[in-house]
C-alpha cells in the first residue's frame, strides 16, 4: 500500500489574459508540491479561483503546467491517458447516447471490441447502481443517475486514478450523501486512488485520508491535513459523530475562514 | 443558438415535469381548424376570384381544369420530372459538399481563416447576377440548372454547419480529449451527432433555396419544367394554367421540408425530447 502513485513536484501555472491590449498574468498555480499513495483519496478544497480546478486539469493532462512536474505511477504526464479517469462535475454525458452508450465511450475510443465493451459498460453500470437504466438517455436521468453514469464511465477504463471536479457539486443535499457512500463503496471494491475536489468540508473530512487545503492569489497550498479515519468507512453516522472528524473539520473550517478574512481587507 | 440553449438545459433536471406540460395540445383540434380555413379561403378566392378578369387572376376551380388540361398530354409529368431532376442532384450535391465544409470552418481556425470570406460573401451576394455567367459556362440544359441550385444551397447549408459545431460546449469535447480521443474520433462522435440539428436547419432552410433556385434557372436559362409552363402560360395570358405549377411548387416546398423535419427526428431522436422543453 505504501506505493506511491501521484507526486506533484513544484507544479507551478500563470495564464496570460489580455483584454484591451493589457497582458495580465494570473498566478493559478504556486509551487504546489504533494503525493498520494495507491488507493488513497485525496480531497483538494479552498475558495473558488485557488486553483484546485487547474491542479486536476494538469494531472488529468488537459492543460499544460508552466513548470514543475507530475508523475503518474512513475511516468511523467505529458497528456491524457487511459490512467487516469476523469468525472466531470457536470457528468457531460453525450446526450444522443444511452447511459450504456455513454459508459462504453471511453473503450469505444480506446478500440475495445463491440462485445467486451458492451459487457465492462454493463459491469460498471451496475457498479453504480443504475442496471435498470441503462437504455435511458441522459434527458431522462436525475442529476444524481447522470454523475453514476460519468463515474462508470471514468471506471470502465479501469484506471488507477480517478479525478473528480466537485463531482457532487451540483447535487441535492440528499443525493449528495447517497453518492459519497456510494463513493466509499465502489473505492472499497476497486480500491483506486481518488483525487477530488470538492466545497463541501463534510465531504472532504469524509471521503479522504488527507485534506489539501489551498489558499489563493497566488493559488498554492497551505496545509496538508491527515484524517485519521479507519477504513472501510461504513457507518457514517458514528464517523460525523466522531472527534476526529469534527476536530479536523473544524480545523479546516477555521483556515479557510482565516484566509478568506485576511483577503477581505486587501 | 438552438443547439447551445438545448446542451445547456439538458443539465437541469426538469425533464419530466415540462415534457408533461408541453402535451396538452389535442392534435385532432388543430387539424379541424386548418380544414375549415383552408375551405374558407378557397370559398373567399373562388368567389372574388370569378368576378376579376380571368387574365388577372384565377379561381380553384378553373386551376382544377387547367391541371387537368395539363395532365392529360403528359405535360406536367414531363415539366415536374425536368424540374425535380436538377433539383435532386444539386440539393444532394450541396449537401454532400457543404456539410464536411461546414464541418472543417467550425473545427479548425485555420480552415476558417482560410475561407470563411468566401461563404459569407456567397451567401450575402444575390447570386442569381451570376446566371448569365454561368449559362456561358454550363449550357442551357441540366447542368446550368444543377450549378444554379447547388450554389444558391450550399451556403446556408455551410453557415448552419458551421454556426453548429462552434455551439458545441468545450467541455463535451473534452470528455473526448480527456478519453484520448483522436481528432477523427473526436470529430466522429461527439462533433457531429452534437451538430446534427443545426445541419438538418441548414437542410431545411437549403430545400426553400433550391426551390426558388430551380425556378429561377428555368425562367432565365432553357425555359422548361415548371418553371417553363408558368413563364409560357403568363406569356399566353393564361393565368388560371400559370396557377398550376405555382401550387405543385408550393406543395413540393412544404413535402420536402416536411419530410426533411421527418428525417432529423429519425437521425436525431434525443433532439425531440430536448427542444420540447422550449415550449
Ligand atoms: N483558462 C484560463 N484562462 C485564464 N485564467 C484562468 C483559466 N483557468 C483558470 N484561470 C484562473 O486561474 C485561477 C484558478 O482557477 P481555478 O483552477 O478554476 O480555481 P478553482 O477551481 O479553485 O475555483 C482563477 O483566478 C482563474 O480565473
Ligand atoms: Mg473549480
Amino acid at each position: 500500500m505504501a506505493n506511491e502513485k501521484v507526486h506533484v513536484r513544484q507544479i507551478s501555472k500563470e495564464f496570460i489574459v489580455s483584454s484591451k491590449g493589457i497582458e495580465d498574468r494570473i498566478t493559478a498555480l504556486q509551487d504546489v508540491s504533494f503525493s498520494v499513495q495507491e488507493g488513497e483519496i485525496i480531497a483538494l478544497t479552498g475558495t473558488s479561483g485557488c486553483g484546485k480546478t487547474t491542479m486536476l486539469r494538469i494531472i488529468m493532462g488537459l492543460e499544460n503546467q508552466s513548470s514543475g512536474i507530475v508523475e503518474v505511477g512513475g511516468k511523467q504526464v505529458t497528456g491524457p491517458g487511459y490512467d487516469r479517469g476523469m468525472i466531470f462535475q457536470h457528468a457531460e454525458l453525450l446526450p444522443w447516447r444511452t447511459a450504456l452508450e455513454n459508459v462504453e465511450f471511453g473503450l469505444e475510443v480506446k478500440g475495445v471490441s463491440p462485445q467486451e465493451r458492451r459487457e465492462a459498460a454493463k459491469y460498471y453500470l451496475e457498479l453504480v447502481g443504475l442496471k435498470d437504466a441503462m437504455n435511458h438517455r441522459p434527458t431522462q436521468l436525475s442529476g444524481g443517475m447522470k454523475q453514476r453514469v460519468g463515474i462508470a464511465r471514468a471506471l470502465a477504463i479501469d484506471p488507477d486514478v480517478l479525478l473528480m471536479d466537485e463531482p457532487f457539486g451540483a447535487l441535492d443535499a440528499q443525493t449528495r450523501e447517497t453518492l459519497q457512500d456510494e463513493l466509499l463503496k465502489i473505492h472499497e471494491q476497486t480500491k483506486k486512488t481518488i483525487i477530488f475536489v470538492t466545497h463541501d468540508l463534510d465531504e472532504a473530512v469524509l471521503l479522504a485520508d488527507k485534506v489539501v487545503v489551498m489558499f489563493p492569489d497566488p493559488g498554492r497550498i497551505h496545509e496538508i491535513v491527515d484524517i485519521n479515519i479507519q477504513r472501510p468507512r461504513n457507518d457514517v453516522i458514528a464517523i460525523k459523530g466522531s472527534d476526529e472528524f469534527n476536530q479536523k473539520r473544524y480545523y479546516i473550517w477555521k483556515a479557510l475562514k482565516t484566509a478568506a478574512s485576511s483577503t477581505v481587507g486587501v | 443558438m438552438e443547439g447551445r440553449s438545448t446542451v445547456i438545459t439538458t443539465r437541469k433536471d426538469q425533464v419530466s415535469k415540462i415534457n408533461k406540460m408541453s402535451s396538452k395540445r389535442k392534435p385532432i383540434k388543430d387539424i379541424y381548424i386548418i380544414i375549415i380555413s383552408l375551405v374558407l379561403i378557397m370559398l373567399i378566392w373562388e368567389i372574388f376570384g370569378r368576378q376579376i378578369n380571368p387574365i388577372f387572376a384565377s379561381y380553384p376551380t378553373a386551376i382544377f381544369f387547367a391541371f387537368f388540361d395539363l395532365m392529360e398530354g403528359g405535360t406536367l409529368v414531363t415539366a415536374f420530372g425536368q424540374s425535380v431532376q436538377p433539383l435532386a442532384v444539386g440539393y444532394l450535391l450541396a449537401a454532400v459538399v457543404g456539410i464536411p465544409i461546414g464541418l472543417l470552418i467550425g473545427r479548425y481556425r485555420i480552415v476558417e481563416s482560410a475561407i470563411n470570406i468566401y461563404v459569407i460573401a456567397g451567401y450575402a451576394t444575390p447570386l442569381v447576377a451570376l446566371i448569365p455567367l454561368f449559362v456561358l459556362w454550363f449550357g442551357l440544359g441540366f447542368g446550368v440548372k444543377v450549378a444554379i441550385v447547388f450554389t444558391l444551397t450550399i451556403f446556408p447549408i455551410i453557415i448552419n454547419t458551421t454556426d453548429g459545431v462552434k455551439a458545441v460546449p468545450k467541455t463535451m469535447i473534452e470528455v473526448g480529449t480527456a478519453f484520448v480521443a483522436s481528432q477523427s474520433a473526436i470529430m466522429r462522435k461527439i462533433i457531429i451527432p452534437a451538430t446534427i440539428p443545426h445541419i438538418m436547419t441548414g437542410l431545411r432552410l437549403g430545400v426553400g433555396k433550391a426551390v426558388i433556385a430551380m425556378v429561377i434557372a428555368e425562367f432565365f436559362t432553357s425555359i422548361s419544367g415548371l418553371g417553363g409552363i408558368i413563364i409560357n402560360s403568363g406569356n399566353n395570358f393564361d393565368t388560371a394554367k400559370m396557377f398550376v405549377p405555382v401550387i405543385i411548387l408550393m406543395i413540393l416546398g412544404v413535402g420536402l421540408t416536411a419530410l426533411v423535419g421527418k428525417l432529423e427526428s429519425i437521425v436525431a431522436p434525443w433532439q425531440d425530447k430536448m427542444t420540447k422543453k422550449h415550449e
